[in-house]
């Protein structure tokens, strides 16, 4: 807890700063503009990179979550028989173990499915079209194989499509996909740090005199950094609150497609997926605080 | 307090001096003389660890200057007010964050509060306080870095040409200024080729003379 209190008093005193120490070295309006304008660029896309992630995330839980509840019986017959084996396969489910509901989709139902492909008005009697009965399973499941045994057997036109073929490349896509993200992030965080250590290399070189004086003077190293390391922090810090504006901005006129949207409408934030994007402008404070430091004490070390 | 013992330098591979023995004991006044390109400045460099000598021991306060690390020499050179030949100000800050400069890196700027007018004043510099380092006339300029070199209490004094650039009344003011802090037991290492700045300091306070000269440095010399 002391260790804590110690370290917030340390960041404090930082952000608080010392104005003299500060003024001990001019600024530097090239350095300062392109460290902005980089944490403002690399946050708005960090704003992306986390909402990808976010929403791949939600999307691979939905569809194992909700699909692995799910499944789906197809029964392709004559007309004349379709309506036998639609109640034939409904009394088998009802007696299966493990299905908690089933239930044949109606006529509305099923054009609403195809109407994404075959458009409205879809005269489903005159085509053949197989009736879709839904299954929802209980927590315990069923056991599949003896099903399709039995559907076999007593209804013939009947195929259990339990959506495992399909399913898993998809949630395994979502979860690449967040994994994505995530790597972006690190990359994005990355970027920053490389690209704030050059300007920090060039703002020290800049002010090579403005060091020399300070060291006959008796400044440690620790003080000549921490002008810059200060200097840095606060412009990262800065920039990234104005790129992680803009990008949620940004984010959130994103068209909502809602249910009939696919997976790019759904890209944004939900819930307090919203205050995850407030990590980011700290984040690069913190990032900006070690590489400035370590570019700094790194070239005080080569220019003693 | 800063001692030279059997100490050589090479420069850009040709040895500048070698066997060269210094000791700035407390309270002295010492003038460095020699050609130009004798190592005057190098030496100076090595007194306040500027420089660090290709052998023999340079010992700052009682401590080896190669062993210590850059933090140390930090310290040490807030022991030894510096006054240099080209002064070396940050010429973006006024004059008198300049001389409180010192005060400020050591953590103890709010000394500056109380000293630093009546230093300026000593200095003659208080109406140029507000004014910025290129706007400041060559012996301005050379008050402005003896008044820096001493707000810490330093206890030595190096000046390098303290003189160079500044006309004979402006001399002797500053000769002034260096023998009152000795006379306030500051020890004062002074490098100069003004022999008549020398004489006058001689005739103000005991002061001895080092030549060196074809790297070698010869002790009391008479004028």
């Amino acid at each position: 807890m002391d260790r804590i209190s110690e370290l917030t008093a340390r960041a404090l005193a930082l952000l608080g700063g010392d104005p003299q120490a500060d003024r001990a070295v001019p600024p530097t309006g090239f350095t300062a503009r392109l460290t902005l304008f980089t944490a403002a660029a690399m946050a708005f896309l960090a704003v992306f990179a986390i909402a990808l992630s976010l929403a791949t995330g939600r999307l691979a839980d939905r569809w194992s979550a909700e699909l692995a509840r799910t499944a789906t019986l197809r029964i392709s017959a004559p007309a004349d028989q379709a309506d036998a084996q639609v109640r034939a396969a409904l009394t088998v489910l009802e007696q299966t173990p493990g299905v908690a509901s089933a239930r044949a989709l109606s006529d509305d139902e099923e054009r609403a499915l195809l109407e994404p492909w075959f458009g409205p008005d879809l005269p489903l009697d005159a085509l053949p079209i197989p009736q879709l009965i839904e299954i929802v399973e209980t927590a315990d499941g069923y056991d599949a194989t003896g099903l399709r045994a039995r559907l076999q057997a007593e209804v013939p036109g009947a195929v259990l499509d339990d959506h495992t073929r399909w399913r898993q490349p998809l949630v395994t896509a979502a979860n690449r996909l967040r994994m994505l993200g995530w790597v972006a992030l690190a990359l994005i965080g990355g970027a920053t740090a490389a690209m704030i250590t050059l300007a920090a290399q060039s703002a020290l070189a800049a002010n090579a005199q403005v060091i020399r004086v300070l060291r006959l003077v008796g400044a440690r190293d620790t003080y000549i950094a921490r002008a810059f390391v200060r200097r840095f922090t606060l412009r990262a810090a800065a920039g990234a609150a104005l790129g992680t504006l803009l990008g949620v901005m940004a984010v959130a006129i994103l068209p909502d497609g809602g249910d009939a949207g696919g997976f790019l409408t759904g890209l944004g934030f939900t819930g307090l997926g919203w205050l995850a994007p407030l990590m980011i402008p700290p984040l690069a404070g913190v990032t900006a605080f070690f590489a400035t430091r370590a570019a700094a004490l790194r070239t005080l070390r080569t220019q003693s | 307090m800063i001692e030279l013992s059997d100490v050589a330098y090479n420069y850009g591979g040709a040895e500048l001096f070698s066997g060269l023995s210094l000791a700035l004991a407390p309270g002295s006044f010492q003038f460095l003389t020699g050609p130009s390109g004798a190592g005057k400045t190098t030496l100076l460099k090595l007194c306040y660890g500027d420089l660090r000598a290709t052998s023999g021991v340079v010992s700052l306060f009682g401590q080896n200057a190669a062993q210590m690390n850059r933090d140390e020499i930090a310290l040490a050179r807030r022991r030894i007010g510096v006054v240099h030949q080209d002064c070396q100000f940050l010429d973006h800050l006024p004059v008198a964050e300049n001389i409180a400069l010192p005060l400020q890196v050591a953590g103890r700027a709010n000394e500056a509060e109380g000293n630093l007018d009546e230093l300026l004043a000593w200095v003659g510099l208080s109406a140029q306080a507000g004014q910025l380092p290129p706007e400041l006339s060559g012996g301005e300029r050379q008050r402005a870095a003896l008044a820096r070199a001493v707000i810490t209490s330093p206890d030595v004094i190096i000046a390098d040409e303290p003189t160079g650039n500044v006309d004979w009344e402006m001399s002797q003011r500053l000769l002034t200024l260096l023998v009152e802090l000795n006379r306030m037991g500051k020890t004062v290492l002074i490098a100069s080729h003004d022999l008549n700045l020398i004489r006058a300091a001689k005739a103000q306070v005991s002061a001895n003379v080092l030549r060196l000269k074809g790297g070698r440095l010869q002790a009391g010399v008479a004028l």
